[in-house]
Protein backbone atom coordinates (compact mmCIF):
# COMPACT_ATOMS: atom_id res chain seq x y z
CA UNK A 1 0.00 0.00 0.00
CA UNK A 2 1.20 3.40 -0.85
CA UNK A 3 -0.74 6.67 -1.12
CA UNK A 4 0.14 9.99 -2.17
CA UNK A 5 -1.24 13.52 -0.97
CA UNK A 6 -0.67 16.62 -2.29
CA UNK A 7 -2.18 19.60 -0.35
CA UNK A 8 -1.72 23.16 -2.09
CA UNK A 9 -2.88 26.47 -1.41
CA UNK A 10 -2.05 30.36 0.12
CA UNK A 11 0.69 30.82 2.66
CA UNK A 12 -1.28 30.55 5.66
CA UNK A 13 -4.39 28.31 4.74
CA UNK A 14 -2.47 26.01 7.12
CA UNK A 15 -1.59 23.69 4.44
CA UNK A 16 1.55 22.60 6.41
CA UNK A 17 -0.64 21.56 9.50
CA UNK A 18 -3.23 20.01 7.69
CA UNK A 19 -0.42 17.94 6.04
CA UNK A 20 0.90 17.42 9.39
CA UNK A 21 -2.16 15.96 10.81
CA UNK A 22 -2.30 12.77 8.20
CA UNK A 23 1.73 12.38 9.15
CA UNK A 24 0.66 12.08 12.73
CA UNK A 25 -2.36 9.92 12.00
CA UNK A 26 -0.53 7.69 9.70
CA UNK A 27 2.50 7.60 12.41
CA UNK A 28 0.25 6.96 15.17
CA UNK A 29 -1.42 3.55 13.10
CA UNK A 30 2.03 2.37 12.56
CA UNK A 31 2.76 3.61 8.95
CA UNK A 32 5.42 4.81 7.29
CA UNK A 33 5.06 8.26 6.43
CA UNK A 34 6.95 11.16 4.49
CA UNK A 35 5.86 14.82 4.95
CA UNK A 36 7.65 17.87 2.94
CA UNK A 37 7.42 21.19 2.38
CA UNK A 38 7.73 23.41 -0.54
CA UNK A 39 10.65 25.20 1.39
CA UNK A 40 11.22 28.08 -1.55
CA UNK A 41 10.81 31.60 -1.23
CA UNK A 42 6.85 30.95 -2.18
CA UNK A 43 7.22 30.44 2.06
CA UNK A 44 6.79 34.01 2.50
CA UNK A 45 3.37 34.68 1.63
CA UNK A 46 2.86 33.32 -2.13
CA UNK A 47 1.42 29.99 -2.67
CA UNK A 48 2.84 26.49 -0.41
CA UNK A 49 2.47 23.30 -0.38
CA UNK A 50 3.18 20.04 1.12
CA UNK A 51 3.11 16.48 -0.08
CA UNK A 52 2.33 12.79 2.44
CA UNK A 53 2.96 10.02 1.42
CA UNK A 54 1.98 7.12 3.97
CA UNK A 55 2.96 3.28 2.94
CA UNK A 56 3.54 -0.05 4.46
CA UNK A 57 7.01 -0.21 3.44
CA UNK A 58 10.07 1.80 3.46
CA UNK A 59 9.05 5.10 0.63
CA UNK A 60 11.40 6.14 -1.65
CA UNK A 61 10.43 9.18 -3.47
CA UNK A 62 9.23 11.68 -1.10
CA UNK A 63 7.18 14.12 -3.87
CA UNK A 64 5.27 12.58 -6.45
CA UNK A 65 4.50 13.99 -9.98
CA UNK A 66 1.00 12.73 -10.82
CA UNK A 67 -0.82 12.63 -7.31
CA UNK A 68 -3.86 10.12 -6.57
CA UNK A 69 -4.92 12.75 -3.72
CA UNK A 70 -4.73 16.77 -4.02
CA UNK A 71 -6.19 18.90 -1.67
CA UNK A 72 -6.77 22.63 -3.14
CA UNK A 73 -7.67 25.27 -1.28
CA UNK A 74 -7.36 28.23 -3.77
CA UNK A 75 -7.90 29.02 -7.43
CA UNK A 76 -3.53 28.94 -8.28
CA UNK A 77 -3.64 25.18 -6.75
CA UNK A 78 -6.72 23.95 -8.52
CA UNK A 79 -5.07 25.36 -11.64
CA UNK A 80 -1.40 23.72 -11.37
CA UNK A 81 -2.56 20.47 -10.14
CA UNK A 82 -5.67 19.44 -11.71
CA UNK A 83 -3.47 18.80 -15.09
CA UNK A 84 -1.13 16.50 -12.88
CA UNK A 85 -3.29 14.40 -11.22
CA UNK A 86 -3.33 10.44 -11.42
CA UNK A 87 -6.11 9.35 -13.67
CA UNK A 88 -8.81 7.95 -11.04
CA UNK A 89 -7.78 10.12 -8.73
CA UNK A 90 -9.63 12.54 -6.09
CA UNK A 91 -9.02 16.29 -5.97
CA UNK A 92 -10.68 18.34 -3.17
CA UNK A 93 -11.36 21.56 -4.04
CA UNK A 94 -12.01 24.52 -1.50
CA UNK A 95 -14.94 25.77 -3.53
CA UNK A 96 -15.00 29.18 -1.93
CA UNK A 97 -11.61 30.27 -3.36
CA UNK A 98 -12.72 29.32 -6.98
CA UNK A 99 -14.59 30.71 -9.79
CA UNK A 100 -14.37 27.97 -12.13
CA UNK A 101 -15.42 24.06 -12.55
CA UNK A 102 -12.99 21.18 -13.18
CA UNK A 103 -12.26 20.60 -16.49
CA UNK A 104 -11.10 17.05 -16.40
CA UNK A 105 -13.50 14.06 -16.63
CA UNK A 106 -11.13 11.06 -15.64
CA UNK A 107 -10.41 11.88 -12.30
CA UNK A 108 -13.43 13.01 -8.93
CA UNK A 109 -13.91 16.51 -8.03
CA UNK A 110 -15.47 17.35 -5.21
CA UNK A 111 -16.47 20.84 -4.50
CA UNK A 112 -16.28 21.56 -0.62
CA UNK A 113 -17.71 25.44 0.27
CA UNK A 114 -14.41 25.10 3.15
CA UNK A 115 -14.47 28.69 4.37
CA UNK A 116 -18.01 28.53 4.65
CA UNK A 117 -18.39 25.58 6.39
CA UNK A 118 -15.45 26.56 8.72
CA UNK A 119 -17.31 29.70 9.10
CA UNK A 120 -19.99 28.27 10.28
CA UNK A 121 -18.37 26.46 12.96
CA UNK A 122 -17.04 29.82 14.05
CA UNK A 123 -14.04 29.84 13.17
CA UNK A 124 -12.40 30.80 9.47
CA UNK A 125 -8.86 29.23 9.86
CA UNK A 126 -10.35 25.25 10.74
CA UNK A 127 -11.06 25.50 6.79
CA UNK A 128 -8.11 23.29 6.38
CA UNK A 129 -9.60 20.66 9.05
CA UNK A 130 -12.85 20.39 7.31
CA UNK A 131 -10.88 19.81 3.92
CA UNK A 132 -8.63 16.94 5.47
CA UNK A 133 -12.00 15.95 6.54
CA UNK A 134 -13.46 15.88 3.25
CA UNK A 135 -9.87 14.02 2.12
CA UNK A 136 -10.29 10.93 3.70
CA UNK A 137 -13.49 10.05 2.16
CA UNK A 138 -11.15 8.93 -0.80
CA UNK A 139 -8.51 8.20 1.43
CA UNK A 140 -9.63 4.90 3.53
CA UNK A 141 -5.88 4.18 4.78
CA UNK A 142 -6.99 6.86 7.50
CA UNK A 143 -10.04 7.06 9.25
CA UNK A 144 -11.35 10.41 10.87
CA UNK A 145 -10.77 8.49 14.36
CA UNK A 146 -7.32 8.28 13.85
CA UNK A 147 -6.75 11.97 13.00
CA UNK A 148 -9.20 12.95 15.97
CA UNK A 149 -6.30 10.69 18.00
CA UNK A 150 -3.69 12.17 16.53
CA UNK A 151 -4.33 16.00 17.18
CA UNK A 152 -5.33 14.60 20.57
CA UNK A 153 -2.13 13.19 21.12
CA UNK A 154 0.19 15.93 19.37
CA UNK A 155 -1.62 19.07 19.56
CA UNK A 156 0.10 21.52 22.00
CA UNK A 157 -1.36 21.32 25.56
CA UNK A 158 -1.93 25.50 24.71
CA UNK A 159 -4.26 24.65 21.80
CA UNK A 160 -6.25 21.60 23.44
CA UNK A 161 -9.67 23.81 23.75
CA UNK A 162 -9.75 24.24 19.84
CA UNK A 163 -9.46 20.39 19.74
CA UNK A 164 -13.47 20.00 19.74
CA UNK A 165 -13.99 22.46 16.83
CA UNK A 166 -11.12 20.49 15.25
CA UNK A 167 -13.20 17.42 15.19
CA UNK A 168 -16.16 19.58 14.37
CA UNK A 169 -14.46 20.91 11.00
CA UNK A 170 -12.99 16.99 10.57
CA UNK A 171 -16.49 15.72 10.29
CA UNK A 172 -18.59 18.05 8.88
CA UNK A 173 -16.01 18.10 5.98
CA UNK A 174 -15.73 14.24 5.67
CA UNK A 175 -19.75 14.35 6.23
CA UNK A 176 -20.30 16.79 3.29
CA UNK A 177 -17.82 14.63 1.08
CA UNK A 178 -19.97 11.52 1.65
CA UNK A 179 -22.86 13.31 0.36
CA UNK A 180 -20.96 14.69 -2.52
CA UNK A 181 -19.95 10.82 -3.61
CA UNK A 182 -23.45 9.83 -3.23
CA UNK A 183 -24.35 12.31 -6.24
CA UNK A 184 -21.59 10.21 -8.12
CA UNK A 185 -23.75 7.72 -10.24
CA UNK A 186 -23.00 4.24 -9.67
CA UNK B 1 11.70 6.17 23.27
CA UNK B 2 8.48 6.21 21.13
CA UNK B 3 8.79 7.52 17.42
CA UNK B 4 7.84 11.19 16.80
CA UNK B 5 7.67 12.95 13.42
CA UNK B 6 11.05 15.11 13.26
CA UNK B 7 11.89 17.41 10.52
CA UNK B 8 15.47 16.43 9.45
CA UNK B 9 17.72 19.56 10.34
CA UNK B 10 16.13 19.64 13.69
CA UNK B 11 17.00 15.79 14.22
CA UNK B 12 20.35 16.05 13.46
CA UNK B 13 20.41 19.44 15.70
CA UNK B 14 18.59 16.78 18.82
CA UNK B 15 20.98 13.89 17.97
CA UNK B 16 23.95 15.59 18.36
CA UNK B 17 22.60 17.27 21.52
CA UNK B 18 21.82 13.65 23.07
CA UNK B 19 25.26 12.26 21.56
CA UNK B 20 26.42 15.18 23.84
CA UNK B 21 27.53 18.13 21.64
CA UNK B 22 29.21 21.03 23.95
CA UNK B 23 29.54 24.05 21.19
CA UNK B 24 28.24 24.75 18.38
CA UNK B 25 28.99 27.41 16.09
CA UNK B 26 27.23 28.41 12.90
CA UNK B 27 26.14 30.91 10.32
CA UNK B 28 22.51 30.94 9.33
CA UNK B 29 21.83 29.83 5.35
CA UNK B 30 18.30 27.73 3.62
CA UNK B 31 18.17 24.93 3.59
CA UNK B 32 20.00 24.51 7.02
CA UNK B 33 19.39 27.09 9.18
CA UNK B 34 16.83 25.35 11.64
CA UNK B 35 19.92 22.64 12.76
CA UNK B 36 21.12 26.24 13.82
CA UNK B 37 17.68 27.80 15.09
CA UNK B 38 17.19 25.13 17.40
CA UNK B 39 20.54 24.75 18.71
CA UNK B 40 20.09 28.20 19.76
CA UNK B 41 17.45 27.46 22.07
CA UNK B 42 18.40 23.62 22.78
CA UNK B 43 22.42 24.46 23.52
CA UNK B 44 22.08 27.54 26.84
CA UNK B 45 18.99 25.52 27.72
CA UNK B 46 21.06 22.79 28.90
CA UNK B 47 24.14 25.15 29.48
CA UNK B 48 26.03 24.14 26.72
CA UNK B 49 27.91 26.61 24.05
CA UNK B 50 26.22 27.83 21.09
CA UNK B 51 27.71 31.09 19.19
CA UNK B 52 25.85 32.36 15.97
CA UNK B 53 29.57 33.30 14.53
CA UNK B 54 30.09 36.43 12.43
CA UNK B 55 30.63 34.44 9.15
CA UNK B 56 31.19 30.58 8.22
CA UNK B 57 35.29 31.26 8.52
CA UNK B 58 34.39 32.28 12.41
CA UNK B 59 32.53 29.29 12.49
CA UNK B 60 34.67 26.81 11.43
CA UNK B 61 37.79 28.40 13.48
CA UNK B 62 36.02 28.25 16.54
CA UNK B 63 35.06 24.75 16.09
CA UNK B 64 38.46 24.35 15.16
CA UNK B 65 39.23 25.93 18.85
CA UNK B 66 37.33 23.87 20.42
CA UNK B 67 37.92 20.63 19.20
CA UNK B 68 41.43 21.51 20.26
CA UNK B 69 40.25 20.63 23.43
CA UNK B 70 38.84 17.56 23.30
CA UNK B 71 35.08 18.32 23.55
CA UNK B 72 32.65 17.47 21.09
CA UNK B 73 31.96 20.32 18.49
CA UNK B 74 29.70 20.59 15.60
CA UNK B 75 29.14 23.31 12.72
CA UNK B 76 26.33 22.98 10.01
CA UNK B 77 26.25 25.02 6.97
CA UNK B 78 25.17 24.96 3.27
CA UNK B 79 26.94 24.13 0.06
CA UNK B 80 27.96 28.57 -0.05
CA UNK B 81 28.74 28.31 3.21
CA UNK B 82 30.86 24.86 3.81
CA UNK B 83 33.23 26.49 0.71
CA UNK B 84 34.28 29.71 2.78
CA UNK B 85 34.69 26.91 5.37
CA UNK B 86 37.17 24.95 3.54
CA UNK B 87 40.26 26.52 4.61
CA UNK B 88 39.58 25.74 8.22
CA UNK B 89 38.60 22.40 7.25
CA UNK B 90 41.95 21.92 5.93
CA UNK B 91 43.59 23.09 9.37
CA UNK B 92 41.50 20.74 11.10
CA UNK B 93 42.51 17.83 9.24
CA UNK B 94 46.08 18.74 9.58
CA UNK B 95 45.63 19.23 13.17
CA UNK B 96 44.40 16.25 13.92
CA UNK B 97 41.33 16.91 15.42
CA UNK B 98 37.77 15.43 15.57
CA UNK B 99 34.97 17.46 13.93
CA UNK B 100 31.66 17.18 12.74
CA UNK B 101 30.49 19.10 10.16
CA UNK B 102 26.87 18.90 8.03
CA UNK B 103 26.14 19.99 4.66
CA UNK B 104 22.48 20.30 3.76
CA UNK B 105 23.48 20.80 0.56
CA UNK B 106 21.87 23.31 -2.34
CA UNK B 107 22.20 24.18 -5.82
CA UNK B 108 24.92 25.61 -7.34
CA UNK B 109 28.02 26.45 -8.52
CA UNK B 110 27.91 29.89 -7.24
CA UNK B 111 24.87 31.16 -4.96
CA UNK B 112 22.95 28.90 -7.12
CA UNK B 113 19.76 28.57 -5.19
CA UNK B 114 18.08 26.84 -2.18
CA UNK B 115 16.49 23.60 -4.21
CA UNK B 116 17.65 20.34 -3.04
CA UNK B 117 21.25 19.06 -5.15
CA UNK B 118 24.22 16.77 -4.81
CA UNK B 119 26.64 18.73 -6.15
CA UNK B 120 29.24 19.01 -3.56
CA UNK B 121 30.09 15.69 -3.73
CA UNK B 122 33.57 16.37 -5.41
CA UNK B 123 33.94 18.80 -2.48
CA UNK B 124 33.12 16.68 0.30
CA UNK B 125 34.75 13.14 -0.95
CA UNK B 126 37.70 14.76 -3.15
CA UNK B 127 38.99 17.35 -1.41
CA UNK B 128 37.93 20.79 -1.17
CA UNK B 129 40.11 22.16 1.28
CA UNK B 130 43.90 21.43 0.37
CA UNK B 131 46.56 19.20 1.40
CA UNK B 132 46.78 15.77 1.77
CA UNK B 133 43.51 14.29 4.09
CA UNK B 134 40.29 12.48 3.43
CA UNK B 135 37.24 13.42 5.42
CA UNK B 136 34.42 11.06 6.36
CA UNK B 137 31.68 11.25 4.48
CA UNK B 138 28.02 10.21 5.42
CA UNK B 139 24.84 10.21 3.40
CA UNK B 140 21.84 10.17 4.60
CA UNK B 141 18.69 9.09 3.04
CA UNK B 142 16.28 9.47 5.42
CA UNK B 143 15.59 11.56 9.25
CA UNK B 144 16.52 8.07 11.11
CA UNK B 145 19.34 7.43 9.41
CA UNK B 146 20.04 11.39 9.93
CA UNK B 147 19.79 10.99 13.38
CA UNK B 148 21.67 7.60 13.54
CA UNK B 149 24.71 8.78 11.20
CA UNK B 150 25.00 11.86 13.54
CA UNK B 151 25.61 10.00 16.76
CA UNK B 152 27.85 8.09 14.76
CA UNK B 153 30.01 10.90 13.31
CA UNK B 154 31.07 12.11 16.89
CA UNK B 155 32.51 8.50 17.33
CA UNK B 156 33.95 8.26 13.98
CA UNK B 157 35.16 11.53 14.18
CA UNK B 158 37.01 10.66 18.12
CA UNK B 159 38.01 7.30 17.07
CA UNK B 160 40.04 8.55 13.94
CA UNK B 161 41.07 11.80 14.93
CA UNK B 162 39.41 12.82 12.07
CA UNK B 163 36.30 15.15 10.46
CA UNK B 164 33.26 13.53 9.66
CA UNK B 165 30.97 15.16 7.27
CA UNK B 166 27.09 14.44 7.42
CA UNK B 167 26.06 15.31 3.18
CA UNK B 168 22.56 15.86 3.15
CA UNK B 169 20.22 16.97 0.14
CA UNK B 170 17.89 19.32 0.90
CA UNK B 171 14.68 17.25 1.01
CA UNK B 172 16.51 15.03 3.94
CA UNK B 173 16.98 18.29 5.98
CA UNK B 174 13.37 19.89 5.42
CA UNK B 175 10.63 16.68 5.36
CA UNK B 176 9.75 15.28 8.06
CA UNK B 177 9.65 11.26 8.92
CA UNK B 178 8.61 9.26 11.96
CA UNK B 179 11.91 8.55 14.00
CA UNK B 180 13.26 7.44 17.20
CA UNK B 181 15.62 9.46 19.31
CA UNK B 182 18.45 7.93 21.27
CA UNK B 183 18.70 8.43 24.68
CA UNK B 184 20.15 11.48 26.23
CA UNK B 185 23.93 10.98 27.00
CA UNK B 186 25.59 12.44 29.87
CA UNK B 187 27.91 14.71 28.38
CA UNK B 188 31.75 12.45 29.07
CA UNK B 189 34.34 14.02 28.61
CA UNK B 190 37.32 11.20 27.50
CA UNK B 191 40.63 11.99 28.57
CA UNK B 192 42.54 12.48 25.41
CA UNK B 193 46.10 12.18 25.64
CA UNK B 194 46.44 14.93 22.50
CA UNK B 195 43.93 17.17 23.86
CA UNK B 196 44.81 21.22 24.75
CA UNK B 197 42.83 21.52 27.88
CA UNK B 198 44.95 22.68 30.26
CA UNK B 199 47.73 21.16 31.80
CA UNK B 200 46.77 22.97 35.05
CA UNK B 201 50.78 22.16 36.87
CA UNK B 202 50.30 18.32 36.47
CA UNK B 203 51.57 17.33 32.78
CA UNK B 204 53.82 18.08 30.44
CA UNK B 205 52.44 20.97 27.72
CA UNK B 206 50.76 19.91 24.75
CA UNK B 207 51.34 21.48 21.32
CA UNK B 208 48.33 21.03 18.97
CA UNK B 209 49.04 22.56 15.16
CA UNK B 210 48.98 21.92 11.56
CA UNK B 211 52.28 23.61 11.05
CA UNK B 212 55.02 21.04 10.46
CA UNK B 213 57.88 23.21 8.93
CA UNK B 214 60.32 20.15 8.69
CA UNK B 215 58.77 18.05 5.30
CA UNK B 216 59.84 14.93 6.40
CA UNK B 217 57.93 15.60 9.74
CA UNK B 218 55.03 16.80 7.71
CA UNK B 219 55.23 13.41 5.19
CA UNK B 220 55.44 11.17 9.13
CA UNK B 221 51.98 13.04 9.49
CA UNK B 222 50.96 12.83 5.89
CA UNK B 223 51.58 8.88 6.55
CA UNK B 224 49.97 8.67 10.08
CA UNK B 225 46.92 10.13 8.04
CA UNK B 226 47.01 7.44 5.49
CA UNK B 227 47.57 4.93 7.83
CA UNK B 228 44.43 5.82 9.62
CA UNK B 229 42.32 6.01 6.22
CA UNK B 230 43.38 2.62 5.39
CA UNK B 231 41.93 1.73 9.05
CA UNK B 232 38.91 3.90 7.82
CA UNK B 233 38.57 1.78 4.95
CA UNK B 234 38.76 -1.40 6.18
CA UNK B 235 35.91 -0.87 9.29
CA UNK B 236 33.44 2.13 8.17
CA UNK B 237 31.97 0.77 4.45
CA UNK B 238 28.01 1.38 5.19
CA UNK B 239 25.54 0.79 2.48
CA UNK B 240 22.18 -0.48 1.76
CA UNK B 241 21.26 -3.20 -0.41
CA UNK B 242 17.40 -3.41 -2.01
CA UNK B 243 16.56 -6.94 -4.42
CA UNK B 244 20.30 -7.80 -4.97
CA UNK B 245 20.11 -11.32 -5.10
CA UNK B 246 18.94 -11.81 -8.38
CA UNK B 247 19.20 -8.24 -10.03
CA UNK B 248 20.77 -8.46 -13.88
CA UNK B 249 20.61 -4.04 -13.58
CA UNK B 250 21.86 -2.39 -10.25
CA UNK B 251 21.33 0.76 -9.60
CA UNK B 252 23.57 2.58 -7.79
CA UNK B 253 22.79 6.28 -5.81
CA UNK B 254 22.84 8.38 -2.42
CA UNK B 255 20.66 10.00 -0.15
CA UNK B 256 17.53 11.66 -2.15
CA UNK B 257 18.53 10.35 -5.60
CA UNK B 258 19.09 6.82 -3.67
CA UNK B 259 15.22 6.84 -2.45
CA UNK B 260 13.79 7.95 -5.58
CA UNK B 261 15.86 5.20 -7.42
CA UNK B 262 14.11 2.96 -5.14
CA UNK B 263 10.24 3.82 -5.95
CA UNK B 264 11.72 3.24 -9.88
CA UNK B 265 13.20 0.08 -8.89
CA UNK B 266 10.03 -1.50 -7.16
CA UNK B 267 7.95 -0.48 -10.18
CA UNK B 268 10.65 -1.65 -12.71
CA UNK B 269 10.53 -5.09 -10.63
CA UNK B 270 6.22 -5.37 -10.50
CA UNK B 271 6.87 -5.20 -14.28
CA UNK B 272 9.44 -8.32 -14.01
CA UNK B 273 12.78 -6.21 -14.76
CA UNK B 274 15.59 -8.16 -12.52
CA UNK B 275 16.79 -4.89 -11.24
CA UNK B 276 18.55 -4.39 -7.28
CA UNK B 277 19.63 -0.77 -5.60
CA UNK B 278 22.73 -0.02 -3.68
CA UNK B 279 22.26 3.15 -1.68
CA UNK B 280 25.98 4.42 0.00
CA UNK B 281 25.72 5.59 3.46
CA UNK B 282 28.83 5.84 3.68
CA UNK B 283 30.34 8.26 0.18
CA UNK B 284 33.61 7.93 2.02
CA UNK B 285 34.85 5.44 2.32
CA UNK B 286 33.21 4.51 -0.92
CA UNK B 287 31.63 1.18 -1.05
CA UNK B 288 34.27 -0.28 -3.54
CA UNK B 289 34.16 -3.85 -2.56
CA UNK B 290 30.45 -4.69 -2.82
CA UNK B 291 30.55 -2.56 -6.09
CA UNK B 292 33.56 -4.75 -7.47
CA UNK B 293 31.76 -7.94 -6.32
CA UNK B 294 28.62 -7.28 -8.06
CA UNK B 295 30.33 -6.33 -11.22
CA UNK B 296 31.48 -9.64 -11.36
CA UNK B 297 28.00 -11.24 -11.86
CA UNK B 298 25.42 -8.34 -13.02
CA UNK B 299 24.79 -7.01 -16.26
CA UNK B 300 24.94 -3.34 -16.19
CA UNK B 301 24.74 -0.18 -13.72
CA UNK B 302 22.99 2.61 -13.99
CA UNK B 303 24.27 5.18 -11.46
CA UNK B 304 21.45 8.67 -10.87
CA UNK B 305 22.94 11.54 -9.37
CA UNK B 306 21.69 15.01 -8.09
CA UNK B 307 24.33 16.50 -10.28
CA UNK B 308 26.56 15.68 -13.27
CA UNK B 309 27.76 12.15 -12.60
CA UNK B 310 30.58 12.67 -9.75
CA UNK B 311 29.84 9.72 -7.91
CA UNK B 312 29.70 8.20 -11.31
CA UNK B 313 33.62 8.15 -11.31
CA UNK B 314 33.84 6.38 -8.23
CA UNK B 315 31.24 4.02 -9.56
CA UNK B 316 33.42 3.53 -12.81
CA UNK B 317 36.63 2.73 -11.07
CA UNK B 318 35.09 -0.06 -9.04
CA UNK B 319 33.27 -1.45 -11.97
CA UNK B 320 36.99 -1.51 -14.10
CA UNK B 321 34.83 -1.55 -17.24
CA UNK B 322 34.11 -4.75 -17.31
CA UNK B 323 30.37 -4.24 -17.61
CA UNK B 324 28.45 -0.98 -18.58
CA UNK B 325 28.02 1.97 -16.58
CA UNK B 326 24.84 4.19 -17.62
CA UNK B 327 24.18 7.15 -15.75
CA UNK B 328 21.12 9.47 -15.21
CA UNK B 329 21.43 13.20 -13.71
CA UNK B 330 19.52 16.36 -12.65
CA UNK B 331 21.04 19.32 -11.77
CA UNK B 332 20.86 22.90 -10.36
CA UNK B 333 18.14 22.20 -7.80
CA UNK B 334 16.09 19.46 -9.73
CA UNK B 335 15.18 16.60 -7.81
CA UNK B 336 14.17 13.67 -10.64
CA UNK B 337 11.18 11.69 -10.37
CA UNK B 338 10.87 8.22 -10.19
CA UNK B 339 9.37 7.53 -13.84
CA UNK B 340 12.51 9.36 -15.40
CA UNK B 341 14.64 6.62 -13.59
CA UNK B 342 12.26 3.81 -14.38
CA UNK B 343 12.56 5.01 -18.17
CA UNK B 344 16.09 4.79 -18.15
CA UNK B 345 16.10 1.00 -16.63
CA UNK B 346 13.74 0.25 -19.41
CA UNK B 347 16.05 1.60 -21.71
CA UNK B 348 18.59 -0.24 -20.48
CA UNK B 349 17.01 -3.53 -20.97
CA UNK B 350 15.75 -2.47 -24.37
CA UNK B 351 19.34 -1.31 -26.16
CA UNK B 352 22.41 -2.78 -26.65
CA UNK B 353 24.67 -1.33 -23.83
CA UNK B 354 28.60 -0.76 -24.90
CA UNK B 355 31.82 -0.72 -21.60
CA UNK B 356 33.18 1.62 -24.26
CA UNK B 357 31.07 4.46 -24.15
CA UNK B 358 31.49 7.49 -22.34
CA UNK B 359 28.26 7.51 -19.91
CA UNK B 360 28.46 11.28 -18.99
CA UNK B 361 28.42 12.09 -22.57
CA UNK B 362 26.10 9.38 -23.77
CA UNK B 363 23.71 10.84 -20.93
CA UNK B 364 24.37 14.40 -22.04
CA UNK B 365 23.28 13.67 -26.00
CA UNK B 366 20.22 12.64 -24.42
CA UNK B 367 19.40 15.20 -22.08
CA UNK B 368 19.94 17.67 -25.43
CA UNK B 369 17.30 16.17 -26.49
CA UNK B 370 14.41 16.69 -23.42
Amino acid sequence: MQKEVIISGFGGQGVLFGGQVLAYAAMDTGKQVTWIPSYGPEMRGGTANCTVVIADHEIGSPLVKNPPLVIALNLPSFDKYEPLMQAGGTLIVNQSMVDRAAQREDIHVLMIPCNEIAEEIGDKKLMNMVAVGALLSALHEVTLKDIEKALGNHLPVRHKHLLPKNYEALARGYGYAQREWDKVPA
Amino acid sequence: MPKELWKGNEAIAEAAVRAGLEAYFGYPITPQTEVLEYLSRRMPELGRTFVQAESELGAINMVYGAACTGVRVMSSSSSPGVSLMMEGISYIAGTEVPAVLVNVMRGGPGLGNIAPAQGDYNQAVHGGGHGDYQPIVLAPASVQEAIDLTVLSFDLAEKYRAICMLILDGPVGQMMEPAEMPEMKPIQRANWDWATDGKMGKRERRVLSSIYLDPIEEEKMNLRLLHRWRAIQENEVRYKEYFLDDAEIVVIGFGTAGRVALSAVREARAEGIKVGLLRPITVSPFPHKIIDELAGRVGAFLVTEMNSGQMLEDVRLSVRNRVPVEFYGRMGGVVPFPDEILNEIKRMTASKLSVDANPRDAWLDRMARI
